[in-house]
């Protein structure tokens, strides 16, 4: 189990250190900071093994958090509450930068406290915590008795994540299917590797304890109801799509307040959602992604001080649509002396700190194509290696989900409270982004 | 960084310092650099022209960057061109890019050469003096190839300035020690060696490093330098401290420079020329005054510098140790700082005292402070002094002191640090042995050592004191007794115990008439230990067992009752179990008479050198032993061990656990060993037998020189040669591969019989354990036969090759013919002599079928190999062969009479042989009738 956890600024300076275990010592501190965080050579190993302890690090913007342990723990486990505790932290103060750390050191160390117990990980679910750990330290002491027990009660109860009473005016539901699309082409087009990463992220502001039950166009589902010759009448609800097309989804990950047994035997998805934002799922696929984009880079060397570049991108999705946010970032050589670029659309430019040339589209809609060309101009080095030719690498944000995926249905009982699935507003969005989206050149 | 005057500075260079300083992180680092790499490239863009000042400014930039640990691969052109250059600054930047970044880029090479030749033909000594730097800090061998026939000149020539003098002598030096073929001093040997005569000080200091250096190489040609060193340094050295103005460091008069010139006069011998002698022991007596002299400063520096002359000084008066009365000086010097309160003076006094303790002259003056060496070994705080304490304890110890030595070591030995216990204790070792004038002092010793360093007692040690017990009669009931006493100690370490069980086992019965050592009393001693031991300690424990079965018949049950036991019998390891079935098949089946001689008391040990020297010698800790103390202990060893003979023939056994009971991997079947392991193999000899260690032997009767083996991996070959009852037979191992030979030792030894004074065998020169791929290494073997033998002895190889440990057996070809001496005699004689010989036992006849053609000269020709002298015309048949000689032992002389018939018909041999003893004829005729 973890046996504690330190958080460091950029310089190694220790800004939190909180140890669950006596196996831990302060030396185990400066044993990270020496061998990790000053080492000459980058160290890019996420777990670094020091004396027999082992530490585990992530590092957001400047500031490293690092789990250690003497034991031999469940390294994704570490993981996964390191992030968690960035999202904790992100949920309290905004972005974690060593100013805002040390101005909620006291909210962090009593965080700590709360979500690990001698190094085994409690809830860390932000709606819980945020009810008795609040920001408003007098505030806190006005909790009537009542109150007191009712945290009492849902920390210790079965559904930790979502305590009782709660009451709206308005039972409103927000569903976004949040994907991240990766890529790497070949230079003729060839697809050597794509995979998409997607969140259904949720924020439900529903009165008492629902039970929620969610759809999609999970292909085992579509397929066994297509078996089974009956059609679900839900099944085709409002939020569900017109059930075309199912998709084949490799692995995916739960929120804890769904019900696994259920989803194991019938492949449901029905919960008791927490209150407020939370994520339900996460998920992978690798069959039939619809890539948005295609870059078709042309590069002709023009003796040993030239390069021509051209590069082409083909938007590949509805016409009706539009993509955002789109960045073309296409590297150029160590010796590179000076670049010309043209462009049609958007804007470009060649940015020395980063060996790029750096392409913005703010807007682009779908079944268009736009290019750029560039002349590179390269100093003669005495080096007679070969420019290693990295692949160029796209962003952009698209409004649809590249997996396919489609949201069947999200339906809401609550039988104690009289309000039914129809009266509850619901909405549902789709963004797709790009991963590490690369085509070589 | 250049001293930039401030209209220099580059004010870019230090904006751009400053902004990666204050980077926050390694990215931002990165990101700022590639920016600026970007801005320099477009500046160094071809088509426009830069000044000066920027070239350097952006060559500077790309410096730092490089420093910072970045690739640099432009701008080398730039930096070049900055070498042609006016400007001091800008040449200076030029000259540091290019030492820093240099690389083998042949057009590049080529013009950075061609600039330092330009600035190395300028007049301006600061030019000269930056491309000399050049080409000593980059120091490769194209710059040597280029440069080293000039800067001689330059360092020779009259007018140069006496900066560049020594900027040349330093880069000479550079080049000579990376490239010493190139750099041929041949004809500015003599200019070279009057540098010495500079009137700059700082010439001959620079000049002096160059000739140390020279003069290692070819001490002979640089010989002169020894008297310009000698006037040189008494020169300085009676100089007032105000005479050398710029180089008098704390009143001290040019100390680095006197330290130079000592060490460059270590590199010859005392000079003959008497005048420049006495002139030197003069300078040498002075620097000694000097340091009785009060210090005319309490700063550090003043009595660093000062020290460092006498420490230098010292060193020389050790290398001549000639002069008796400047190394008791020294002595007497070293012996006032070894209580100084400065723990690096006590530390080089220490140091220096090890050396001066092994000159026949300082010995007894260092010995007069061995009682503050010894309360050294006890207080002093750091360990590295410590160590140098006993390593100087050791250094000194002899006959008078020894005991008193030895008894500090040991007390030391309880708290000593770990790194040094190992090596404590087997100078421990060697000395009690080395002085032991009494045994049992020796057998208290070792035994203390064990109860008190037991985890630090090699093996070599323990198999030392066993040798020497069992060599030593008037120790062995002492010895008994004492390891008895000291086994009863309820923890004992298991070195102790394994001394206890061979030497209980051999001489338990010494001191059996004592009712508190009875033998059953000492069996259950043994026995309660057993069960903590390791496998190989319980394997000698069981040789112990049976060895008791021997010595006393009453405890004989109890201990079949043990080896019975299923521990015992049915044990997991091979080796306890095959002997624990052995011995107890041997106590039950084999008479008393058996027993007795199977179980015979262990033979003396031969006489060689002690194996825990060799272990010391090969730990070659600093100030270990030096060679001549190392040949002083063997002769001692012989003393002390007395039995067989001395000095000369001592020989060092690579495995000497192979000597004591064959407790090494594998059974007892393969250890060829003396030892009861292989008296057993005797018992028991249907199994034994090697695989072909005889192949070759066959070969050898008839000729001394020839390939012994030969396989894929090793030839040897012998070469050897027989003078009455003595031989020596030189071996060579050659390696047939490509690889190396580890660990490569061999082991002669004389099975059964052969080892009980048949035959004396010592092996010279231990081998070294490589042999590199196609090499070949040689070793001697210096053979005695005592009396007549029919075996002969086996040499073990065992070598790794690869990884796999090779494993090899041979005869060696020595059979008693070797040491015949032929006699001439005429036709009566002869017959009259076969006549006296006719006693039935004293011939032996064969009949046999030839295996070769009947060649006349063949048969002629073995016969005369065989040794012995062939005599024409005796035999009235022209037909037969016969011959006559003396087979040469120490005991005694065998005559020996031989008579071949052959019968070409038949192809048949009749073989017949008389001598004078029986086993003689027969071995004789044996050995004879597989040769034609």
């Amino acid at each position: 189990m973890i046996g504690g956890l330190f958080i460091y600024n950029h310089k190694g300076e220790v800004l939190i250190s909180r140890v669950y275990r006596d196996d831990i010592g302060r030396n185990a501190v400066d044993a990270f900071r020496v061998n990790v965080i000053h080492a000459r050579q980058q160290v890019r190993s996420p777990v670094t093994n020091i004396a027999r302890t082992s530490f585990f690090h992530v590092k957001r913007s400047n500031i490293w958090l690092a789990a250690v342990t003497k034991q031999n723990v469940n390294a994704a486990m570490v993981f996964e509450f390191l992030y968690k505790m960035c999202d904790v932290m992100t949920a309290y103060f905004g972005k974690i930068s060593e100013e805002n750390i040390k101005n909620n050191f006291v909210l962090i160390y009593e965080l700590l406290d709360e979500i690990l117990d001698f190094g085994y990980p409690q809830n860390s679910e932000t709606g819980a915590l945020k009810t008795f750990i609040t920001q408003q330290g007098i505030k806190s002491q006005h909790h009537t008795k009542e109150e007191q027990s009712q945290i009492t009660s849902q920390v210790t109860g079965q559904i930790g994540w979502r305590r009782e009473g709660i009451k709206y005016r308005r039972n409103e539901l927000f569903l976004d299917v949040l994907e991240s699309v990766n890529l790497l082409m070949s230079p003729q087009g060839q697809v050597l590797s794509a995979h998409v990463s997607g969140r259904v992220v949720m924020k439900s502001y529903l009165s008492g304890m629902p039970e929620c039950k969610f759809g999609m166009n999970d292909k085992i589902v579509i397929d066994k109801q297509g078996k089974g010759g009956t059609t679900d009448d839900s099944g085709k609800s409002e939020l569900g799509g017109s059930g075309k097309q199912s998709i084949a989804i490799d692995d995916c990950t739960f929120h804890q307040c769904v019900r696994l047994s259920k989803f194991d035997s019938e492949r449901s998805i029905s919960f008791i959602p927490p209150d407020g934002e939370y994520e339900l799922m996460r998920y992978r696929t690798t069959k039939d992604i619809i890539l948005p984009f295609r870059v078709i880079p042309l590069v002709r060397e023009v003796g040993r001080t030239k390069l021509e570049v051209k590069v082409v991108i083909k938007s590949n999705f509805k016409p009706s649509l539009l993509a955002q946010k789109i960045e073309v970032r296409i590297p150029t050589p160590l010796n590179t002396s000076g670049v010309q670029v043209i462009c049609m659309k958007g804007k470009a430019k060649y940015k020395a700190s980063e060996n790029a040339i750096v392409w913005k589209i703010k807007r682009m809609a779908g079944m268009k194509e736009s290019q750029i060309s560039a002349e590179i101009e390269l100093l003669p080095t005495n080096d007679k290696k070969k420019w290693a030719r990295p692949p160029i690498s796209m962003n952009f944000e698209v409004p649809f989900a590249p997996s396919g995926l489609k949201v069947r249905y999200l339906k809401v009982f609550e039988p104690k409270l009289n309000y039914s699935d129809h009266d509850v507003i619901k909405w549902v969005r789709y963004i797709g982004r790009s991963g590490i989206y690369e085509t070589r050149c | 960084m250049p001293a930039v005057s401030k209209g220099d500075g580059m004010r870019g260079l230090a904006v751009f310092i400053s902004d990666i300083r204050n980077c926050k992180s390694k990215e931002a680092e990165i990101k700022r650099i590639n920016k600026e790499l970007a801005n320099i490239r477009s500046k160094f863009k071809g088509d426009k022209a830069l000044d000066g000042y920027s070239k350097k400014k952006y060559v500077c930039k790309l410096l730092f960057i490089f420093l910072l640990g970045h690739d640099i691969d432009f701008g080398h052109m730039e930096a070049v061109n900055l070498l042609s250059s006016n400007k001091y600054t800008e040449k200076q930047i030029g000259y540091l890019f290019i030492s820093v970044l240099v690389n083998s880029n042949s057009e590049l090479i080529r013009l950075i050469n061609n600039a330092i030749k330009n600035d190395l033909s300028s007049r301006n000594p600061t030019f000269m003096c930056l491309a000399l730097h050049c080409i000593a800090n980059v120091g490769s061998r194209e710059m040597a190839e280029a440069f080293a026939g000039e800067i001689p000149r330059i360092l020779v020539a009259g007018d140069t300035m006496d900066s560049v003098k020594q900027s040349a002598a330093l880069c000479l030096l550079r080049l000579y020690k990376t490239s010493p073929d190139l750099v041929l001093m041949g004809e500015w040997t003599s200019r070279v060696v009057h540098l010495l005569n500079d009137q700059h000080m700082g010439v001959v200091t620079a000049a002096i490093s160059l000739i140390t250096c020279l003069s290692q190489k070819n001490p002979d040609e640089f010989k002169t330098c020894v008297s310009l060193a000698v006037s040189r340094l008494s020169r300085i050295v009676s100089s007032a401290s105000t005479d050398l103005q710029d180089y008098t460091y704390y009143f001290v008069p040019a100390p680095w420079l006197s330290c130079k010139l000592l060490r460059l006069l270590q590199c010859y011998p005392p000079p003959e020329d008497g005048a420049v002698k006495g002139r030197l022991v003069e300078c040498l007596e002075t620097i000694l005054n000097k340091a009785q002299e009060p210090p005319k400063s309490k700063k550090v520096q003043h009595s660093n510098a000062k020290n460092a002359i006498l420490f230098e000084a010292i060193s020389l008066i050790i290398h001549y140790d000639s002069e008796p009365n400047l190394l008791v000086r020294a002595c007497n010097q070293l012996g006032q700082f070894l209580q100084h309160r400065e723990t690096n003076l006590r530390y080089l006094a220490l140091e220096s005292m090890c050396t001066l303790a092994s000159s026949e002259f300082s010995h007894e003056a260092v010995k007069t402070h061995i009682e503050t060496v010894i309360n050294a070994l006890k207080t002093e705080r750091d360990v590295s002094v410590r160590q140098r304490a006993a390593d100087l304890l050791y250094a000194m110890c002899d006959r008078s002191n020894a005991k008193q030595i030895v008894a500090e070591m040991l007390s030391y030995l309880e708290t000593a640090d770990y790194s040094i216990r190992e090596e404590m204790v087997l100078k421990v070792a060697i000395l009690a042995e080395k002085y032991a004038v009494d045994y049992s002092w020796y057998v208290d010793t070792i035994l203390n050592l064990i109860r008190i360093a037991g985890d630090y007692v090699s093996e070599e040690v323990w198999y030392r004191v066993i040798q020497i017990v069992i060599n030593r009669d008037d120790v062995q009931g002492y010895a008994a007794k004492t390891v008895f006493e000291a086994l009863q100690a309820p923890a004992c370490h298991e070195n102790m115990v394994k001394v206890g069980g061979y030497i209980l086992g051999e001489f338990g019965n010494l001191i059996a008439g004592d009712p508190r050592s009875s033998p059953l009393v000492q069996f259950n001693l043994l026995h309660s230990k057993f069960h903590l031991c390791s496998v190989p300690t319980r394997a000698l424990l069981l040789s112990a067992y049976i060895k008791f079965i021997n010595l006393f018949p009453e405890t004989k049950s109890t201990i079949q009752e043990v080896l019975r036991s299923d521990s015992q019998i049915r044990n997991s390891d091979v080796e306890l179990q095959q002997r624990a079935v052995e011995y107890l098949k041997l106590s039950s089946i084999a008479s008393t008479d058996v027993l007795a001689t199977v179980l015979e008391e262990m033979p003396p040990f031969p006489e060689r050198e002690s194996s825990i020297l060799a272990k010391l010698k090969k730990k070659k800790g600093p100030g270990a032993v030096s060679v001549n103390e190392l040949e002083e202990g063997k002769r001692e060893g012989g003393e002390l061990n007395g039995g067989g003979e001395r000095g000369g023939d001592s020989s060092s056994t690579p495995s000497p656990s192979a000597d004591l009971l064959g407790l090494r991997a594998g059974p007892p079947v393969t250890a060829a060993a003396p030892s009861a392991g292989s008296l057993l193999v005797d018992v028991f000899s249907e199994a034994v037998k090697q695989p072909s260690p005889t192949a070759f032997l066959r070969l050898f009767v008839c000729k001394n020189n020839g390939v012994l083996f030969e396989n894929q991996l090793l030839q040897i070959g012998i070469k050897s040669e027989y003078r009455q009852n003595l031989g020596r037979m030189y071996l060579f191992y050659g390696n047939k591969t490509s690889v190396q030979f580890v660990t490569f030792t061999t082991t002669v030894t004389c099975p059964g019989e052969l080892q009980s004074h048949i035959l004396h065998i010592h092996t010279w020169n231990s081998l070294e354990p490589l042999i590199e791929g196609g090499a070949q290494v040689q070793q001697v073997i210096n053979i005695e036969c005592l009396t007549d033998f029919s075996d002969a002895p086996l040499l073990n190889i065992k070598f790794r090759y690869g990884g796999a440990l090779q494993n090899l057996t041979l005869k060696l070809p020595v059979t008693i013919n070797k040491f015949f001496q032929p006699t001439e005699m005429a036709s009566h004689d002869f017959f009259q002599r076969w006549k006296q010989l006719s006693l039935p036992q004293q011939e032996a006849q064969k009949i046999f079928k030839a295996n070769h053609a009947m060649d006349t000269e063949v048969l002629k020709a073995k016969l005369l190999g065989l040794g012995m002298a062939l005599l024409e015309n005796v035999d009235p048949n022209p037909e037969n062969f016969v011959c006559a000689g003396v087979i040469q032992t120490k005991a005694q002389q065998v005559g020996s009479l031989l008579r071949l018939e052959p019968n070409a018909q038949a192809q048949m041999y009749r073989l017949t042989v008389r001598s004078s003893k029986d086993t003689v004829s027969k071995r004789l005729c044996e050995l004879l009738a597989e040769q034609f």
